[in-house]
Order: structure tokens, then sequence, then C-alpha cells
């Protein structure tokens, strides 16, 4: 006879799956999905307005406003307010978007970062300035881009109207767990190489659908090395991947980053804070559904040239010899042919910006093709800040000088021509290059044609008039 | 409360494309609403008018056959893109009820499912069939979790049995998350590290 020793569970865990456990309310069960607790709800003018008024509908309250935070980013005019205080709309609608956020922010009591204030900036800019993002949270918006705030290990992934309701009624959301997805990236990057054309190459290998159904935790030697505006670069597009999200274990760049930041702990509790954040990792032996494995070495300046960010091609390639359908379509959509090379191409429009690429470190790295340079006359290049701070830091260093010396447009923070409902828009036939993360037909406007690049790539594009490959003026600079 | 989905009869249009975004299905311009209501106008209006804003013949959404049809055939990664949710609102305002498609990305899928717009992955095979008999009739049973076409052919299909439950009572999870607030509670109280 003997007693049956419970057995201990020592199965090696993923970070996803160690995420998952701290906030599962209630596990899944097989007739319903799991209770997830959500630790960050951030808001924006766009996709808040009918799950405040669902709220309404059916007399609920918001119940944890402390944990809903507010920003105005996707509607917003990137021109500077008129000496009358008035703003350049693109629509009565526009304004009464965010006149209704103001409202909604204001009835439940959920700080917003305004106009007038000196945080606002583009929701998943904003959130990691302010330190509101933070190792070890689950975090959710109303937008898909939300995955960028996984690079500090943390679960971040868009969620729709609906499930913004959710979160506001009950700060909980029925989630079924995904699979897990390693994306192992080793080695140095190249010189002209930057995490845009890491995410950019990593799509074009696993495909625009490759991730669907996983969570990708990003991992190996590349991303240790990455500052923490890289990763979220990395992260940022896991979603263009079909991914739920992305993510990457926080270590003492992350701590780094965050240390001093306004929401972020201090004294004690940032102690405390470091010593949970450091168990924040897959453990060695831990079992991904699937894994990837990228030689950095492989990656060169990237870029799109189709109508999704899979159809991409190191810049100096050629676009698909033997199409297929699909490809087809996108060739023809960007006025390309098959086996054409994409250097050369004439470009009208330059946009530097977006939650993908509106950082400081993007906009140094933009700034540094273009001093003492001008940009190409048939270009019209705008560089619009991710949020106000990135446009004080970037003053400071005088970066905005340089542009603007340049002959770029320096803007106000904002989504501006990535989503380009704001009246920011490519014309009709136009070819954009941009740092932003979508080149879906018409994403930058009716007709327009976008190239997604690297902020380096499309500084060289401005400066060229043309699709250029950014190494040719790092070699100029080294001769 | 929406009306519950059990069974659905309709013909089919079908866009035999492959990562069909939601800037497809709803560009963002028409994004400055603050309502759910009146979307379908818009629903892929890049596609379905010309620079004009007249018609555009070539797109199936204007083809006289198509009228009335509430089944969507499409090609693989269907609603890849943002996690807009007009994307589905727009597609039910158009009078689309369901939408078959190899595969479905996650964000739309989910969305789409929860506004009672029936998204659902189909192997290659039916894909394929759905795409020869394109315009013919297409039964889609929730309760037996089957689609039949009017050649006879059935194929069945699987569907998270919560969504599967909501569809068919009209329900969705709000009433569920709700029933759980002391859980929620519970579990705020207890937890050893919040984040």
């Amino acid at each position: 006879m003997s007693t049956a020793e419970p057995i201990v569970s020592a199965a090696p865990q993923t970070l996803f799956d160690k995420l998952w456990a701290l906030h599962e309310v209630e596990p899944e069960a097989v007739d319903r999905p799991a209770l997830i607790y959500i630790d960050l709800h951030l808001i924006h003018e766009v996709t808040s307005p009918q799950a405040f008024a669902e709220l309404s509908r059916r007399g609920l309250s918001v119940r944890r406003p402390d944990r809903t935070y507010g920003t105005i980013d996707h509607s917003t005019p990137t021109t500077p307010v008129a000496e009358d205080g008035s703003r350049n709309w693109v629509s009565s609608d526009a304004e009464h978007q965010v006149a209704t956020l103001r409202s909604n922010c204001k009835a439940w009591g959920i700080a917003l970062e305004d106009w007038d204030s000196q945080r606002r900036g583009i929701v998943h800019v904003m959130g990691p300035e302010l330190g509101l993002t933070r190792p070890g949270m689950t975090i959710v918006c109303g937008d898909s881009h939300t995955s960028t705030h996984g690079a500090f290990g943390a679960i971040a992934f868009g969620i729709g109207t609906t499930e913004v309701g959710h979160v506001l009624a009950t700060q909980c959301l029925m989630q079924r767990k995904p699979k897990t997805m390693a994306i192992e990236i080793d080695g140095p990057l190249a010189p002209g190489v930057d995490a845009k054309d890491v995410v950019l190459h990593v799509i074009g290998q696993i495909g625009v659908g490759g991730g669907r159904g996983h969570a990708i935790e990003f991992c190996g030697s590349t991303v240790r090395a990455m500052s923490m505006e890289q990763r979220m670069t990395l992260c940022n597009m896991s979603i263009e991947a079909g991914a739920r999200c992305g993510l990457v274990a926080p270590d003492q760049t992350t701590f780094d980053y965050l240390q001093g930041r306004r929401y972020a702990p201090s004294g004690e509790a940032w102690e405390q804070a470091q010593r949970h954040w450091r168990a924040l990792v897959s453990d060695a032996d831990a079992v991904y559904d699937s894994h990837v494995r990228i030689n950095a070495r492989d990656i060169a300046p990237t870029l799109s040239w189709g109508v999704h960010p899979g159809q991409v091609m190191a810049v100096d390639a050629h676009t698909p010899a033997s199409p297929d359908a699909d490809q087809r379509r996108g060739l023809r959509y960007m006025g390309f042919g098959a086996g054409d090379a994409a250097i050369g191409r004439p470009v009208q429009v330059v946009f530097v910006g977006s939650c993908t690429n509106g950082r400081l470190s993007d906009l140094r790295q933009v700034a540094s093709l273009l001093r003492g340079r001008r940009v190409h006359p048939s270009v019209r290049m705008l560089v619009v800040p991710g949020s106000a701070q990135v446009k004080r830091d970037a003053e400071a260093e005088g970066l905005d000088r340089i542009f603007i010396e340049a002959g770029a447009q320096w803007r106000e923070p904002g989504c501006s021509m990535c989503i380009a409902m704001n009246g920011d828009l490519v014309a009709p036939g136009e070819l954009a290059v941009s740092t932003s993360n979508r080149n879906f037909e018409g994403r930058q406007g009716p007709g327009s044609r976008t190239i997604l690049a690297s902020p380096l790539t499309a500084a060289a594009c401005a400066i060229a008039g043309r699709i250029t490959d950014p190494r040719d003026y790092l070699q100029e600079a080294a001769a | 409360m929406r009306t519950p989905f059990s069974r659905l009869v309709s013909k089919t249009m079908v866009i035999d494309q492959s990562d069909i975004d939601t800037d497809q299905i709803i560009p963002a311009r028409f994004l400055t609403t603050t309502q759910r209501e009146g979307l379908g106008k818009h629903c892929f209006a890049d596609w379905r008018y010309q620079a004009d804003g007249s018609p555009n013949p070539e797109f199936v959404f204007n083809h006289d056959d198509a009228a009335g049809a509430a089944i969507l055939v499409a090609g693989a990664n269907f609603g890849c893109g943002s996690s807009r949710e007009h994307a589905p609102w727009a597609l039910l305002d158009a009078g689309i009820r369901a939408v078959l498609a190899p595969s479905i990305a996650d964000i739309f899928r989910n969305n789409a499912l929860k506004n009672g717009l029936l998204a659902l992955p189909v192997d290659e095979s039916l894909y394929q069939r759905l795409l020869q008999r394109r315009g013919h009739a297409v039964e889609i049973d929730l309760q037996r979790q089957g689609i039949v076409l009017d050649d006879g052919t059935v194929a069945l299909f699987e569907l998270e049995p919560f969504l599967r439950r909501c569809l068919m009572e009209g329900s969705d999870d709000f009433d569920f998350l709700l029933a759980r607030l002391p859980a929620i509670a519970n579990f705020e109280g207890e937890r050893a590290w919040t984040p």
C-alpha cells in the first residue's frame, strides 16, 4: 500500500504560457474559452465610441478606469493649430469622434492625453514611453498594432470594439489560448539593416498568414542585442504575419528603458518589480508549437514590392520572375512587372512615422542621411513624430532643423499617412516609400501605392527621388 | 439580443483572391463614424466603385446575379490586417451573413462571430468546389455543423462551442462575463503580484 505522491508538474513552459497562467481568472473548458484578466486597456477615438455606447445601452459602468488610458491619434490633424485655435480636421465626423472620446473619458474618470497634453502620442508609442507598458502585463487596445507592447515581455494584442466593451465593463476577455511559435534570430545585423528589415524579412519567410493562431516569441542573439525601440518595431509587425501577438522576454535592456518613466515603479517597488520581471523567460527546454530559425546575416535592407507585407524582397533583388495569381495582382497594382528591379523607380512621397517607426531612434536614422543633403525636388516628404515626447526630444537634438532644411515637412504627432484617415494622403497612382506597416491597396489613400521600408531606406529614397539602396549612402559616408 | 443563427441558405458570391484585408472590406476613411450602422454602402468601396463614384461592373457586388447573395466565398487569409470591427459591421450591413474561406485572419474572425457573421474556414477541396459552383445555393447548418452544396456535397465544420452557442442563441459574451464579476473581483484580490 502506498500513498500516491502528488505529481508535481514540472513541464517546461514558454514565456507566453507563464504570462497566460498569471492572468487566468478561470481556465478554459471544452465548452468555453478561458477568462483572461487585462492589466492595461488603451483606448483611442476610432474604436471606442460604439463600445461606450453599448455600455450605456446596457446600463453598465467602466469597471476599472484606473486600468484604462486614452489618447487621440488616428483621425487627428498633424498640421499645427491655427492662430485662432482652429484645427485642420479632415471632417466634422473626425472632430466629433475625438469629442466623443473626450466626453466618455470625462464621464468615466479615464485619463486622456488630449491636445494640450505634453504626453499625447500614437497609442503604441505613448504606452511604453510613459511606462504604462510593463513586463508581465496583459495589454489590449482596439488596434491591431497593440502587439508592439509585447516587446516588454507582455501579452499584448488588438481587439475589436465589442471586446473593448467587454474590457471596459469587466476588465476581462474570453479567449482560447493560442499556439506558440519561436522565431529565433541569431547573428549580427549587417550595416544598413535595422529591425524593420528583420521583421519584413521574417514576414516574407513565414508568410502574411504564417503566424495565424500563434503567439510569436522573438528570441536569439540578434533580438537580445536590439534596443527597446527595435524590439517594438519587431513586435509591432507580428500582426502583419497574422499572429495573435509577438513578445520578447524582458532583460536589462527592458529595465533600463523603463527606469524613471512616469508610471514605472520606483524605490522598493522598482526592486520588487525587477525580481518578478527577471522570472519572465521561457524555460530552457520549453517546446513551442513551431520554431523558425533565421540567420541575421541573410537579411539585407528589405522592402515590399506588392500589396501585403509578405510580398517583400531585398532592396537590390527583383520581383518574382514567375508570379502566381496573387503575386501578379500585387505586381499589377504596384506597376511592377515580373522580374523587375525596384531600384531606380521614381518615388513621389516619403513618409517617416507611425507606431512602427515613429520613435526617436528612427528619426535619428533618417536625420543621419538627410544631414547636409536635400530631399529630391520631385518628392514630398513627411516626418511625423510618434508622440509629443518624440517631437520634443527630436527638436532638442536639432533633428527638426535637419528635416526642414532638407525640404521635408515636420509635423505634429499622430498616425498620419500610415492609416491616412486624417487627410494626410498619398494621391492616386503616386508611389510612396513608407516606414509604416501596411502596403495594402489604397492604404495611404485611394489608388495610392506603398513600399514599406526602414527609416534609413526611406531617407535614401527621399534624397535620390528613386528607390535606392541605403548602403550606397553608408559607403559614401565611409569613403 | 441578435437574431439567432441556426441555418442559412443562400446563393454565393465569390472573390477568388487571397489575403483580402480589412482596408479593402472597409477603407479607413470611413472609420470616423461613431455608429455601427450604415457602413454597408462603403463595403469594398475601392473595388466596388470607380473613381467617379459609379459602380465598377467588374466587381462581383455589382453583378446582377449576386443580388441577394448572403454567403461570400473568398480566398485564404480573409480579413487580414486591422482589428476594425467596422469590417464585419460593413459586411453584415451589405447583406453578408457568412464568409467561407480556406483560412480567416484571427481578429477579423473573432469580431465577425461576435456580431453574428458566420466566418468559417473551409478545406481546400470544399473551396475549389465552391468556386466551381459559384452563384449556386449553399446551406450552412449550425445545428449539424454542416455545409451542403446543391450538388449534394456535404462538409462538416468545427466551431468553438461557446461561440456556436452564442450564435445559435443570439446571445453574446457580455452576459456570461457579467455573471463572472465575483470571480473577477476574487482574482484581483488574490493576485500574488500585479504587474
